[in-house]
């Protein structure tokens, strides 16, 4: 946090190369006013989805075409209430309207508001226009205000700048908007408005002012609502960004000056009552305080209620749920099933060696990998787009806020958590409709204990071979008991790990719960739908890549050194038998293989042996691929579909003694190695991308690993100290 | 009569007397609309007890009652029995509907 901080170039600069200079729209309001909508209908079909410098919250920017007059970018600011801001993500608003603290200034502030809840509304707007800023205020969703439609014309009085009122769901009003966009951007003018604070406060504000850097001072009074700003947001325990420490310092010493006042009601007493005061010019005052939406407190009543609602909550999750776990199935299955027949036609055409290997097993492995998560992250992200567009999100945090609370996490961290149990790569996706980034960070790490999908074959190959076929108590079947179990394990797990990491890794303030339960309103599919592929397609660049990176590395560090083609002299009689036999040979001769085998003095205290090892070295691609790579290591061949000779092989296995290599505790002690460990290149993968940092992927693998050593190692030996295995 | 949020009944009207409570949190929430003098209805509580649902401005905003402890109020309306969302001063209103 230096001085210098916020002197840094632009993270985007403007290409000067455009004959005219590109102009800059940015488009603000407070959350569910339809801004992304009207987004969507300024924009087009060409959005750019990238990230904001430093934080993981989503940028998006696209072009509107001015008619005659060439185009500007046009970015959707996240929703905000206000300016005022105590973290980065909050800080955003004013960076990015002022186009200080490394933002490009914008030439145009497009301030959206819901028509339906003005005053409110405009407390945003009041503080642009205090701020000077060149303006233009939409009110949008004007369909919704009814018989209390505000007059525009007052609105544009009040903030000296130009207002249109749209619906951007139907389109109206959207051609006018652009139009008054075009206009606004060819001339100057800023808005303005001034409330009569105490001389006092101005002077104490002008003092503030003087420490403001240079770059960010522009004239009197917008220097002013500048250290308006500082002086509300800024406090000696705030988490804001690239704050000079001089404006820091004189903030907190004119706090101190001031500490007998009460600034913050002061300021904002001010503001809405000069709202108040102009709201009868706006429209009548019956609208200051409008009733409840009347269709949604009918919704309501049902959804928040205290069985029905949960029983519809219940069902709504359980069919997201579905979707993830058994709905992708088919799309997973063929995505796998086509790239393996790519892999096979490739290898049937192509020579035989290194290239061709690197080729099939490397490159289209590693597509396939990335590929095969979409049906899954294209369904939770309908889903999300969903329940986001209509209102129910709010609710889900509503109805679950005293339980997730409990835990340290967000309300809204259910979603996550319950799409961890299908996946945990979609799951940390699901973060993002967290606001702040210990909440994310929090879910994120341990997100990936939950039971994923990919641990259910481990468990069933292992639950198959090692446990006997019997029922407790004469009807429970083991395997389901055993089944369950995990579920129930790695749920407290998750509870507990939650529990340590939110108040070690990533402490925070428990942050008081401030939540807006929007109106029920029908989601725009075209809007749910462009979201979702937008985010897809950033899943697939920026995490595919890691992930198609880590698989070709996984494919060398097993198909490397090369067998000798001699090593396993081929005979007509048992040709396949030789073959299996020749890639386990190959397998355990590889650099992954050698690992495997130099790993066993640390697994073998676990009940592991290094066939295992390789094993777990293979899985780490997926964790399912476990299966597959036993099953080479067994020369039983790498059988996705029936797994009984691998079943057999391992039951059979017997030490140099005769006893069996692999016992039930064995078992057991794997499974839990699987419930814990971070098996999967693919979660470190999508971490990094949503934290934007190895940092966090790196601590989540030691800790995960470490956690899954430790509680293996206490389930073997404790056992054998009982007496079992 | 003097009171706090948190006690207010379900379909209760009050007005916001003071807010209290931890800068960031006090300083939205008015920012929100809950300054003092501004009416508000406490719609709901959720099923589990917490947090709890009101309207401001038009706004339904949900605080704990931790939270919602901190805000003095006063009370103008005794709780309605039926229809606790619509208001008998404002019924052309009641076509406001978004669905």
């Amino acid at each position: 946090m230096s001085a210098e901080a916020c002197h840094e170039p632009s993270p985007k600069p403007a290409p000067p190369t455009h004959p005219t200079p590109r102009r800059l729209v940015v488009l603000v309001g407070n959350p569910n006013v339809g801004k992304t909508t009207l987004f969507n209908r300024l924009t087009g079909q060409n959005a750019r989805v990238g990230n904001y410098p430093g934080i993981t919250v989503e940028r998006r920017s696209g072009e509107l075409a001015l008619g005659d007059d060439g185009v500007a970018e046009v970015v959707d600011v996240p929703g905000a209430y206000s300016l005022a801001a105590r973290s980065p993500e909050e800080q955003l608003a004013i960076n990015s309207t002022l186009g200080i603290g490394g933002f490009e200034r914008p030439d145009l502030v497009v301030a959206v508001v819901d028509a339906g809840q003005l005053i409110r509304n405009l407390y945003l707007v009041l503080q642009l226009a205090e701020l000077r800023v060149p303006l233009l205020v939409v009110l949008n969703m004007i369909d919704e205000a009814g018989e209390a439609r505000p007059d525009p014309a007052a609105v544009s009085e009040l903030f000296a700048a130009p207002t249109v009122a749209t619906n951007a769901r139907s389109g109206e009003g959207i051609e006018a908007l652009r139009a008054e966009i075009g206009r606004r951007l060819s001339e100057t003018g800023e808005a303005r408005v001034d409330l009569p604070y105490p001389p006092d406060l101005r002077s104490a504000l002008d003092r503030v002012a003087d420490a403001l850097p240079a770059g960010w001072r522009k004239n009197v009074e917008r220097d002013r609502a500048l250290a308006l700003w500082a002086l509300s947001s800024i406090d000696p325990d705030d988490e804001l960004d690239s704050i000079p420490p001089a404006l820091r310092e004189r903030c907190l010493d004119v706090q101190r000056d001031l500490s007998g006042r009460d600034l913050d009601l002061e300021v904002i007493g001010a503001r809405y009552a000069f709202l108040d005061a102009h709201a009868d010019r706006i429209f009548g005052r019956a609208t200051r305080h409008p009733p409840k939406h009347a269709g949604s407190a009918r919704l309501d009543r049902v959804l928040l209620h205290p069985l029905f609602g949960f029983m519809a909550f219940v069902g709504i999750m359980l069919v997201m749920f579905m979707a993830l776990f058994s709905w992708a199935e088919p799309g997973i299955a063929s995505i796998e099933a086509a790239f393996r027949a790519l892999g096979e036609l490739a290898k049937a055409r192509l020579p035989d060696g290194v290239a061709r290997d690197f080729l099939t097993d490397g490159v289209i492995g590693g597509v396939g990998n990335v590929v095969v998560f979409l049906p899954q992250i294209l369904l939770l992200f309908l889903f999300i787009g969903l329940l986001e567009d209509s209102g129910y999100m709010a609710r889900v945090a509503y109805l679950m806020d005293r339980i997730m609370r409990a835990l340290g996490l967000h309300g809204r961290a259910f979603v996550p958590m319950l799409s961890g149990f299908a996946c945990a790569v979609p799951a940390i996706l699901a973060t993002r409709t967290m606001e702040r980034r210990r909440d994310r960070l929090l879910t994120m790490l341990v997100v990936p204990l939950m039971t994923c999908s990919a641990r259910l074959p481990v468990y069933s190959l292992i639950i198959g071979a090692l446990f006997p076929d019997r029922a407790l108590l004469g009807f429970l079947p083991l395997g389901a008991v055993l089944m369950v179990g995990m579920y129930v394990f790695s749920m407290v797990m998750t509870l507990v790990a939650a529990a340590i990491i939110g108040r070690t890794v990533v402490p925070g303030r428990q942050v008081p719960l401030i939540l807006e339960l929007p109106p029920y309103r029908v989601p725009l599919l075209r809007g749910v739908l462009r979201m979702m592929v937008e985010r897809s397609w950033v899943f697939l660049k920026e995490a595919g890549t890691v992930i198609l990176a880590c698989t070709i590395v996984l494919w060398a560090l097993l198909a490397f050194p090369r067998a000798e083609a001699a090593t396993v002299p081929p005979t007509a009689a048992a040709a396949a038998p030789s073959e299996a036999a020749s890639k386990a040979i190959a397998l355990e001769k590889s650099y992954g293989g050698r690992l495997g085998k130099s790993l066993e003095p640390a697994l073998e205290p676990l009940g592991f042996d290094w066939k295992i090892g390789i094993g777990l070295i293979g899985a780490f691609a997926a964790r399912e691929v476990f299966v597959s790579t036993l099953g080479v290591v067994y020369g039983v061949g790498a059988a996705d579909d029936d797994t009984s000779p691998l079943r057999q092989r391992i039951k059979s296995e017997t030490r140099a003694d005769g006893k069996p290599t692999y016992s039930a505790l064995t078992g057991l002690s794997l499974m839990v190695f699987f419930a814990l460990a971070c098996q999967c290149m693919s979660t470190l993968a999508v971490v990094r991308r949503e934290s934007r940092s190895w940092r966090w992927p790196a601590f989540l693998f030691a800790y995960m690993t470490a956690l899954a050593y430790a509680a293996s190692l206490l389930v073997y030996q404790g056992g054998r100290l009982l007496g079992f295995g | 009569m003097s009171s706090n949020l948190a006690a207010a009944e379900r379909g209760q009207v009050v007005t916001v007397e003071r807010v209290g409570g931890e800068r960031a949190f006090r300083r939205r929430l008015m920012e929100l609309g809950l300054v003092p003098g501004t009416r508000v209805e406490l719609v709901g509580v959720a099923p589990l007890g917490d947090p709890i649902e009101l309207l401001v401005r038009g706004a339904c905003l949900s605080i704990r009652r931790a939270e919602a402890e901190r805000v003095a109020v006063v009370a103008v309306e005794a709780a309605r029995e039926s229809q606790p969302n619509s208001t008998r001063l404002e019924p052309e209103l009641e076509a406001r509907s978004a669905m």
